[in-house]
């Protein structure tokens, strides 16, 4: 069994908490830190903590929002998504608690009386956010960066404090370096703009005109970009990318590894707690995982070096993941969270009234294919991002042997998540999805949950490979006594998946283990078939098969890498891809320096 | 027959009354004299055993009574003086050829082969075809009660045998299913080219085959996510055993309650992709996540949707790489489960984007039986004749399905007939058709015309006294005439009552398709020919009064003469047993004479008239060869057509008449009108030269069928038809050229006359009883 979330992060705590608590121990020490404008803690964020004090109103809508922020079922629950332990598509605990009460509970441990509340959140972004940096310029556009509820709700805003506060909020700015590889335009004297402007200009002096309604992503990256020091090319950190899929959240988090000393020293205390514990745990809480093994070192990603982690954790778990990014003041830090997957739209909304994150929604087969051609063309940390089989049809003499990509078109590829979404790529942007199925990773789990009983994918996983398939299914040689001479079928081969469990006798003689196994079996092989039929039908040779479906799963690459070969006589290669299911992240976080490099 | 009135199921060694509905139930329920009919004679067995059904085939003969016509000898006497019928006509046996099909549960096997044994009597044969997963199984014991040699044959060759075989020979075999439409069945004009089409079958697993001809095939694909999975899983998932329970199961459930659908995970319809909310993202997705506890109904119900659109999606995938677009979805998952079938429609339809239609097979059940039985039955060359489905003999469409008849016994209590009857003669197509692939022989598609349909199932059941007296009265010397009259009324009431429930259950329901079930009937309780006297006594009487008509007819201009030809065509058409309103008449006043009827008709402008038009090109040259469809005998053909034919002749164009091969109503027979053409040319130089000289022919039409269907005609007059480049196609009547063929566009010029004897129709068409239709179409250049 793989349990391996349980001991991560700050001790047992569930995530969200953990990441504030990082280095600081305690649970409750964690929400000392959190409260940015804590003026014990912070105090150069103390005229941020004025306003932070000031709605101690409606501490019952805060209850509310909380509590809604976690739906009925699923796994949003502050306790759910802490129980159980395991991989990225564990499910969550079967108990629900009371997220509302938990959060009632605890506020008052963190000392300051903060009540948690929307409209406090909405405060609290007013502040960081308006006088974030000062401008090259009064009226450079600066102000259309500011959310819209600053003006109409607070008017009278203390606005000095919080230009301190805002520099300190940018992070750190980053040293001034040759254009990064994915940011191929440079800015014009782009690499000759040294300091960053130490002293910003007196939020005072700036006007302050209605902001605009809704202001887009990319806008605020650049406008962000303008405030950090008004030359740099490149977003401010933290550099996420997220891909919020049906089961699983994957998270790339790039953690710079050439920090300057005065960056260090620059580097806000919010920014650096989280690098800290990104960096420093392999578990968070005890449902979000880092996957060390995957971890792309010494890479340089838009001019800065360092590197590049991977990390997911339940779909189920979104709803406290924005919770928390809302109590860390997530906003504050004014990076942009550029986001792909369904979530990205289903939780839109959530992040931006819960946490006041607005994301940056990335289609999802954009940034798979992006991300994909990118891991690919840095490498493996030396090694080679891609493989495949050889010799896929004999068990004695199958291996596992690099591929190069470095031409890889046309290839149709098989995205294996919770559902499958077949694509044929022509080229770095043409592509076409051709099909795809709703027989995915999802209904693996979610048939073996229900045929077994087991809980998460390791489990299911791991019974796949104790079991027997061929007790479950119906082979050709139980029909037909042996081969199926007429139609050129092996008897060994499947002829109807779970076909004898039609009889009560067999139903009542197999194993979980066997029905695990078959359910993997059933499933990877009917991907297989379609994969084989689209490649044929597009007329393409090579299938790329990524996607967490195949993540510790050996028993379906093998199938599917035998499935290719064996029904094309070999004409179709099976390919893989060691970061399976995280391109769309990947992607996602490109994009987030393709919106700085558009500017 | 020889049949104990009431068997039950006791006798052939299983117990149980009658009644009741649950499935333990193990008596026949249907009459006993109808299910293993005819298994004296039996020859040549095979049999089909799947999982759960056994179809067994056998092909056996029928000795029924026909009435044959033959000719006095009237060399030395003066026929206008003769008060005798014109011609002779005899009751003889006939033996013609007939496959039986009878599908029933597998639990019934032992009993039934037990009946069979009993019943064998003189058969020769040796071998019993087998074929399906449960050959194996029951080999034994087949050989054991049958003392048949047991030989087993490929399942799928049996199969595509089988389902070439229904998709020549079955008109309206396949349809498109769509639930909640009306009609939910929506049968398929027979393509005249069979092949390619792709087969798929979906049992425990899935194959995919493409057959190109009669004898290649390939299996080109399968899955093994089929029925056996969806039954497999289902019965894991749910504790139900049965696969019609986890259907029914499916029927009810909610799958979004298990499926994680693109809503789930978006939030909402997927834009960019074009995906629609609903869609299903991931089968079983939400049960990975969730704590609750799923129904049974709603795991059955995602676990049906899973495996449909995985069958659907493999389909459209291989029909796409191959180029196809008949796609045939059989198996047991599919047999007569509409649930199944929409499922797998919709998946179809979403996959391909509406360019392939999923098309299911009336006889589906049947396919591995009727090809095991044609592989045994080589040596008879089955393939060579025509076959018409018996609708007397046989079930129909989900006569047995509970889903559809909840009021009806579940199908494990009942056993489900099919008979096909050999033709004497091969069908094909006319050769003049515009275009064969898409003729519709019948006007009104009464499956469709929910109103059309009432009125015309409450006149055939109007109708139905005056058929049992007609038939009783066919046969004075018969002492059981008035007992098979009854049975035959019992049998189609009994018809018209399921088509009332059930208009698909034989495909297309028409106005002609009831008149051939009657027929069917009719021949079923052996009145081959009800009419038969009846048309002696008015050929007799017409025959007398031809010499009279044509002096008359040869008195006038030629201008007036055209049109009093017409004329007589139509009033000739009056005479008609098979409209109400006619029969009525001529029940009540035998002297109805030629003279009224022209009365009756209606004055010019008639409701379709296009006369004028006709005029002219009689003033144009001659037709080369004119193909004309004769109506009914008596006055109808001797002073109505027969004139007509006499002009053609005498402007120099060749005629062929076509007349029905066997009898319906009181249409006139082939060998009715050789009789009557060479009485006639006795009478008539005209008719006399050009039958010497080969200009006038007398063929047959391969039918026996009160309508019309020109893509099944007798293959020697398509060859004739052919051959004298045929350039005029005259049909007459109301069932040819009203019912049917109203709408037939040919390639040549065409006349089509009738008189409308019905008055709903005629309101219908505009008009009132007795307006005449006079449609003549020149194709367009």
């Amino acid at each position: 069994m793989l349990k391996l979330g349980g001991g991560g992060g700050g001790g047992g705590q569930d995530w969200a908490c953990s990441v504030a608590g990082t280095g600081l121990g305690g649970e409750e020490a964690a929400f000392e830190v959190a409260r940015l404008g804590d003026p014990g803690k912070a105090g150069c964020r103390g005229p941020g903590r004025g306003r932070a004090g000031i709605p101690d109103s409606a501490p019952g809508v805060g209850m509310l929002q909380a509590g809604a922020g976690g739906p009925a079922r699923g796994g949003q629950g502050v306790e759910e998504v802490g129980a159980p332990a395991g991989g990225g598509e564990e499910r969550p605990a079967r108990h629900p608690s009371a997220p509302a009460l938990r959060l009632l509970n605890r506020k008052p441990q963190g000392g300051s009386g903060e009540i948690k509340t929307p409209e406090n959140d909405l405060q609290r972004g007013r502040l960081s956010r308006a006088p974030r940096a000062a401008p090259p310029a009064p009226g450079m556009g600066d102000h259309e960066g500011q959310p819209e509820r600053s003006a109409s709700r607070a008017p009278g805003t203390p606005a000095g404090a919080a230009a301190v506060n805002g520099v300190l909020h940018n992070g750190f700015h980053p040293p001034p370096i040759q254009p990064p590889r994915l940011c191929s335009r440079s800015l014009p004297g782009g690499g000759g703009d040294a300091a960053p402007p130490r002293l910003p200009l007196q939020p005072e002096l700036q006007p302050q005109p209605p902001p605009p309604q809704h202001d887009s992503p990319a806008k605020k990256c650049r406008l962000r970009r303008r405030m950090d020091s008004g030359r740099k090319n490149r977003p401010p950190f933290p550099w996420f990318g997220m891909d919020i899929g049906g089961t699983l959240v994957k998270l790339v988090y790039f953690e710079p590894k050439d920090i300057t000393a005065e960056e260090e020293q620059e580097e806000v205390e919010n920014l650096k707690s989280i690098r800290k514990y990104l960096t420093s745990n392999t578990a968070y809480g005890k449902t979000g995982i880092r996957d060390v093994h995957l971890e792309l070192k010494n890479l340089t990603m838009c001019g800065r070096k360092g590197n590049l982690h991977f990390i997911r954790f339940p779909s189920c778990a979104m709803h406290r993941f924005i919770q928390m990014g809302s109590e860390k003041n997530f906003s504050s830090l004014h990076t942009t969270l550029c986001a792909t997957g369904g979530g990205a739209f289903k939780f839109e909304e959530d992040f931006r009234t819960i946490a006041d994150l607005q994301l940056h929604k990335l289609d999802e087969l954009d940034c798979l294919i992006q991300g994909l051609l990118y891991v690919d063309s840095v490498g493996f940390n030396g090694k080679p991002e891609c493989y495949y089989f050889e010799n896929p049809t004999n068990p004695e003499l199958c291996q596992k042997r690099p591929y190069c990509l470095d031409n890889p078109y046309p290839m149709l590829l098989v995205n294996m998540g919770s559902g499958v979404s077949i694509l044929a790529v022509y080229s770095k942007d043409n592509y076409k999805r051709v099909t795809g199925t709703s027989l995915g990773g999802g209904t693996f789990l979610g048939l073996c949950c229900l045929l077994t009983g087991c809980e998460t994918f390791e489990e299911a996983l791991e019974m796949a490979a104790k079991g027997d398939s061929t007790n479950v299914d119906k082979l050709v040689k139980d029909i037909y006594g042996g081969d199926y001479e007429r139609f050129g079928l092996q008897g060994s081969a499947v002829a109807s998946s779970f076909g004898n469990m039609m009889s009560k006798e067999k139903r009542d003689s197999i194993s979980k283990e066997d029905l695990a196994r078959a359910t993997l079996v059933t499933i990877t092989n009917n991907i297989g078939s379609i994969a084989r039929m689209c490649a044929l039908n597009e007329n393409i040779d090579r299938v790329v098969f990524v996607g967490n479906f195949l993540r510790i799963n050996m028993v379906s690459m093998k199938l599917l890498a035998y499935a290719m070969d064996f029904w094309s006589k070999g004409q179709l290669k099976a390919l893989f891809l060691e970061h399976e299911g995280y391109f769309g992240a990947v992607g996602a976080l490109l994009e987030l320096f393709k919106m700085t490099d558009d500017q | 027959m020889s049949w104990p009135s009431t068997v039950k199921m006791a006798e052939c060694g299983a117990s149980g009354s009658g009644s009741g509905g649950d499935s333990l139930d193990k008596s026949i329920t249907l009459p006993p004299d109808e299910i293993f009919r005819n298994l004296e004679n039996a020859k040549r067995f095979a049999i089909d055993i799947g999982g759960s059904l056994t179809k067994l085939a056998y092909y056996s003969t029928v000795q029924h009574k026909v009435a044959r016509v033959r000719s006095f000898d009237h060399s030395d006497k003066d026929t206008e003086q003769d008060h005798e019928p014109p011609y002779e006509i005899s009751v003889q046996e006939e033996v013609t050829a007939r496959l039986h099909f009878v599908k029933f549960e597998n639990t019934y096997i032992e009993a039934c082969l037990d009946f069979i044994k009993d019943h064998l009597v003189n058969t020769e044969t040796k071998v019993i075809q087998a074929t399906g997963g449960g050959a194996y199984k029951f080999k034994d014991l087949i050989e054991e009660k049958l003392q048949l040699k047991v030989d087993k044959e490929d399942v799928m060759t049996c199969l595509i045998k089988g389902c070439n075989f229904v998709l020549k020979n079955i008109p309206h075999e396949a349809f498109v299913y769509q639930k909640g439409s009306n009609p939910e069945f929506r049968f398929q004009t027979n393509h005249p080219s069979v092949f390619p089409y792709l087969l798929v079958s979906i049992g425990s697993g899935v194959s995919i085959v493409k057959v190109e001809t009669e004898d290649r095939f390939e299996w080109i694909g399968g899955s093994s996510i089929g029925g056996g999975t969806f039954w497999g899983l289902g019965a894991l998932l749910t504790k139900t055993k049965k696969f019609d329970e986890l259907l029914h199961l499916a029927s009810r459930g909610q799958h979004t309650n298990v499926d994680m659908l693109v809503q789930d995970i978006y939030g909402g319809a997927h834009q960019t992709l074009g995906l629609s909310g609903n869609l299903i993202a991931s089968s079983f997705g939400k049960s990975a996540t969730a704590d609750t506890e799923f129904s049974k109904e709603d795991m059955a119900k995602s676990l049906l949707h899973m495996i449909s659109n995985d069958i659907g999606q493999l389909a459209c995938l291989y029909a796409r790489l191959h180029c196809l677009d008949r796609v045939y979805f059989g198996g047991f998952f599919i047999r007569g489960h509409p649930v199944t079938m929409r499922t797998i429609t919709y998946s179809i339809n979403f996959f391909s984007k509406g360019e392939v239609q999923a098309l299911f097979l009336r006889h589906e059940g049947y396919l591995g039986a009727i090809g095991a039985f044609l592989k045994g039955a080589e040596q008879d060359n089955p393939n060579q004749y025509s076959w018409e489905e018996n609708y007397a003999g046989s079930s129909g469409l989900m006569s047995s399905s509970p889903e559809l008849c909840p009021t009806q016994r579940p199908r494990s209590g009942t056993f489900d007939l099919l008979e096909m009857d050999r033709l004497e003669r091969p069908l094909v197509n006319l050769p003049l058709l515009l275009d064969p692939s898409s003729y519709v022989p019948d006007t009104v598609d009464l499956t469709d015309d929910a109103l059309a349909r009432k009125y015309w199932l409450t006149c055939f059941e109007e109708a139905l006294d005056g058929v049992v007296k007609r038939a009783v009265a066919s046969q004075p010397g018969s002492v059981d005439a008035a007992e098979r009259a009854e049975k035959f009324r019992q049998k189609y009431w009994s018809k018209l009552q399921a088509l009332r429930h059930q208009p698909f259950a034989y495909g297309t329901l028409t106005v002609r398709s009831l008149l051939d079930t009657r027929e069917h009937c009719l021949n079923e309780f052996n009145f081959p020919d009800p009419y038969s006297k009846v048309k002696q006594k008015d050929n007799g009487v017409a025959l007398k009064c031809f010499r009279r008509v044509i002096h008359s007819l040869d008195a006038l201009g030629w201008e007036e003469r055209q049109l009093a030809l017409v004329k007589g065509l139509l009033a000739g058409n009056v005479f008609d047993w098979g409209a109400k309103a006619v029969s009525d008449v001529l029940e009540s006043d035998p002297q109805f004479g030629f003279e009224e009827a022209k009365r009756k008709l209606q004055e010019r402008p008639w409701l379709v008239d296009s006369y004028s038009k006709w005029l002219q090109r009689l003033k144009g040259p001659p037709h080369k060869c004119a193909l004309i469809f004769a109506d009914n005998s008596g006055v109808d053909v001797i002073l109505g057509v027969f004139p007509f034919v006499r002009e053609l002749l005498s402007r120099g164009t060749e005629v062929i008449l076509a007349c029905n091969s066997g009898p319906a109503l009181n249409d006139v027979t082939y060998s009715e009108s050789l009789i009557v053409a060479e009485r006639i040319a006795a009478m008539d130089p005209v008719i006399r030269s050009a039958l010497r000289e080969g200009r006038l022919l007398l063929m047959q039409t391969g039918s026996s069928s009160p309508c019309l269907d020109l893509s099944r005609l007798d293959k020697g007059l398509a060859v004739l038809v052919r051959e004298r480049g045929a350039d005029l196609v005259v049909i007459e009547g109301m069932g040819r050229a009203v019912h049917t063929n109203y709408h037939a566009a040919l390639r040549c010029e065409s006349l089509k006359l009738a008189v409308i004897k019905n008055s709903w129709l005629a309101e219908r068409l505009g008009g009132r009883l007795f307006s005449v239709i006079f449609k003549y179409e020149v194709p367009a250049e």
